[in-house]
């Protein structure tokens, strides 16, 4: 198992051995005025440099939830962090002052977000924006700043940066700005990227490049990119393992290929049922019945039980834990677990 | 408008006059002949919507006072189409291509700049009062957000049965609420939810509102405007089947527009491929998705990112190099060299007509179907080499 390292990892430099990225039993709740809701109820991953970590789920499923709390954007209240840790480079960053954490986000731990246009601001120019990076974090004068702006602009290929580098966020097409958005998340050159969404907004042809050049900045840096979407097709095409996640806790995790070929939890096999094919016509889609569960009523036992074909008293009562997956004759799967009682007949057939 | 159109584009019905003036003189015995037509039935298989060169200019002016048109958006520039009863097209292109404004076109949300719409042979562009109301109700429209396009002060059976205040002819006054409620069991939601607002229901629920306030007054088509994209993948199964069970059911044609070709794909009979306010290519499923000839088409299939890990060293794809250029002043000739790698000088000199390309003339290959391309040649982008 890749993604739940069972031996604590010892605390040190960054050649230590430690993961980039661990989180550890992370709890997040919000108090709501109808109660409080469990966003996210015990998550478990890690991240390795020049790895991609896809987090898959639907809206509600807490998989934002958990970037923001890995970026410390929470907004606390009505957030709060009961449990857990989230240990970058060994060093758990729920413990770190204020000051500390800062450093971290931007510098090391770097965000992209869904929306290029509502997370750029409209009254400073990109060059500006892009700029104060390294003015803010790198003490840069605003001449330099705006040098390496343009450097990073010429680096995520945006045409023409020179002339465009003193232009509004509005003059840019979407992917433009998502580029922009890139190339704001790379300039400090850090370690981790977490990427919400990041094509949800872009056509198919645009969220091609913008994939593309994302794969390849990536690869270059040797960054670890956790890779947020509900788009199963994003996913099989640059992740290198996947947790998918349903009412704030991961139902199954595994290399990527695997996952597909192989579902081990029914939920996720009712996704992938659910979405049609381009290169053949089906018959009549399978449909997961019912809606994901209210955050402030989770069902008791499995989450996903009220919408599974194959839930028995034991699915009502007992939540699963993330099982290790075998194969039939016991062999390992690495990187593989699924937290349903019954994922061997799942798996299995 | 006449004189913005490019010179080298072919005399195409790029009509100044609105076609408004010409509809305000229409006598009694002439809009009785047309509601008849309108009411009467079409076989199955039969066109039931015949769009003709229709064509949407948005006016850019500049000037406060004294406004000057600057230029005109060319939102939806020359399409044509047919609409078979009982069918589903699909129509799918990028953002700003024209689709959702072909959609509020053919439900006269938006006088058409030029260009004919006929529905059962009457021009819709051309018709008013009770001629137009009747046509009105046999097209009805279902949007792409269930979560702005329902009055959130009104309840279920008010949004529902509000359509019968207009088309009282549909449900007599007192059997309103029991048709409401029927509807609703329709579309598979709890007919004692009459009484609820739409803030009580999720997404999905929602959109089956939606649904059923589309299928009120019977109509005969329903033009479907992204009525599954901002929905979860696991609910957009749950409506794409409703929305299937409802076509056998009430026999319905539906013009089904999205971004999603896997979607478009799954329910539709024939596909369009819209670019910049152009049709691209038009022909069945299997012509559009298996055997493209548009070299747009070939790569917007080749970029959409197939859940299939194993396929994805395999499959052959395209990247297009920058955005699709603003609809205020399209490149001359083909819409999309600019983007096409195949673009030679005849491509910005000459604009390709939709049509059977000449080599696959005549031929019984799935690849003579309408392709608007000089240089159309088959390509499979889906399938794995």
């Amino acid at each position: 198992m890749t993604l739940i390292d069972e031996a604590p990892v010892p605390q040190g430099a960054d050649d230590s051995g430690a993961p980039l990225l661990e989180v550890r039993d992370l709890h997040v709740e919000f108090h709501t005025r109808d109660g409080v809701a469990k966003a996210v109820n015990g998550v478990n991953y890690t991240v390795n440099a020049g790895e991609t970590l896809a987090v898959l789920g639907e809206s509600g499923s807490g998989k934002s939830v958990t970037a923001q709390a890995i970026m410390g954007i929470l907004d606390m209240p009505p957030g709060r962090i009961p449990k857990g840790e989230i240990l970058f480079k060994g060093q758990d960053m729920l413990k770190m002052s204020g000051e500390e954490r800062r450093r971290i986000r931007g510098a090391k731990v770097a965000m992209i977000f869904q929306d290029a246009l509502s997370s750029l601001n409209p009254v400073y120019s990109v060059g500006f924006q892009l700029g104060e990076m390294f003015r803010v974090h790198r003490g840069m004068s605003k001449k330099e700043a705006r040098a390496k702006a343009i450097e990073l602009m010429d680096r995520v290929k945006i045409p023409a940066a020179a002339q465009r580098v003193d232009d509004y966020p509005h003059q840019f097409s979407g992917g433009m700005r998502q580029r922009i958005m890139i190339a704001m998340a790379l300039a400090l050159e850090p370690d981790l990227i977490i990427a919400d969404e990041p094509t949800t907004a872009l056509d198919v042809t645009v969220q091609a490049q913008v994939m593309d050049l994302l794969a390849e900045l990536q690869r270059e840096y040797n960054m670890g990119l956790i890779l947020i979407t509900h788009d199963l097709g994003v996913v099989a095409d640059v992740a290198d393992k996947i947790a998918v996640m349903y009412a704030g806790r991961i139902v199954e995790t595994a290399p990527v290929h695997e996952l597909y070929k192989r579902p081990a939890h029914p939920y996720t096999k009712g996704l992938l049922e659910s979405i049609p094919r381009l290169d053949r016509k089906g018959q009549e889609l399978y449909a997961i019945k019912g809606l994901p569960p209210n955050l402030t009523r989770i069902p008791t036992g499995c989450a996903f039980n009220p919408r599974c074909p194959q839930a028995t008293d034991l699915c009502r009562s007992d939540v699963p834990a993330l099982f290790p997956v075998t194969e039939r004759d016991g062999a390992d799967l690495a990187g593989r677990g699924s937290a349903c009682h019954y994922w061997k007949e799942t798996l299995h057939g | 408008m006449a004189e913005l159109s490019k010179k080298n584009e072919p005399a195409e019905p790029v009509d100044a006059t609105p076609n408004v003036t010409e509809v305000e003189v229409v006598d009694a015995a002439s809009e009785t002949a047309a509601i008849a037509a309108i009411e009467a039935p079409v076989d199955r298989g039969e066109p039931i919507l015949q769009v003709r060169n229709l064509v949407k200019h948005f006016p850019l002016t500049q000037g406060i006072l004294f406004k000057k048109q600057v230029g005109a958006v060319k939102a939806v520039d020359g399409i044509s189409f047919d609409l078979y009863q009982g069918e589903t097209l699909g129509i799918v292109g990028e953002s700003g291509c024209g689709k959702s404004t072909v959609a509020k076109l053919l439900m006269h949300l938006e006088t058409a700049t030029a260009g004919q719409i006929f529905y059962k042979g009457q021009d819709v562009t051309k018709l008013s009062g009770r001629a137009l109301k009747a046509v009105r109700r046999n097209i009805q429209m279902v949007f792409q957000d269930p979560y702005t396009s329902l009055n959130p002060r009104m309840t279920v059976g008010d949004i529902i049965g509000e359509t019968f205040d207009i088309h009282p002819e549909v449900a007599p006054k007192g059997e309103r609420r029991r048709k409401v409620q029927d509807l609703l069991d329709v579309v598979g939601l709890n007919p004692e939810y009459i009484n609820r607002y739409p803030h009580q229901f999720s997404g999905g629920q929602r959109q089956r509102i939606g649904i059923a306030r589309g299928l009120a007054l019977n109509p005969e088509i329903i033009i479907c405007d992204e009525p599954v994209s901002a929905l979860d993948v696991s609910v957009q199964a749950q409506v794409i089947n409703l929305m299937e069970k409802l076509q056998d059911e009430f026999n319905l044609s539906y013009v089904f527009i999205a971004h999603d070709l896997s979607i478009v794909r799954h329910i539709s009979d024939r596909v369009g491929v819209m670019y910049l306010g152009k049709m691209a290519e038009i022909g069945t499923d299997a012509q559009i998705y298996d055997h493209p000839t548009h070299p747009y088409t070939q790569a917007l299939l080749s970029a959409v990112p197939v859940p299939d890990p194993a396929a994805r060293e395999n499959r052959e794809r395209i990247i297009l190099t920058g955005d699709v250029p603003s609809p205020a002043n399209p490149p001359s000739g083909c819409r999309f060299r600019t983007r096409c790698w195949k673009a030679q000088d005849k491509c910005a000199e000459e604009v390709p007509l939709l049509a059977v390309p000449e080599r696959f003339k005549g031929q019984d290959t799935p690849a003579a179907h309408e392709s608007a391309c000089h240089f159309a040649e088959e390509k499979d982008v889906v399938h794995a080499a």
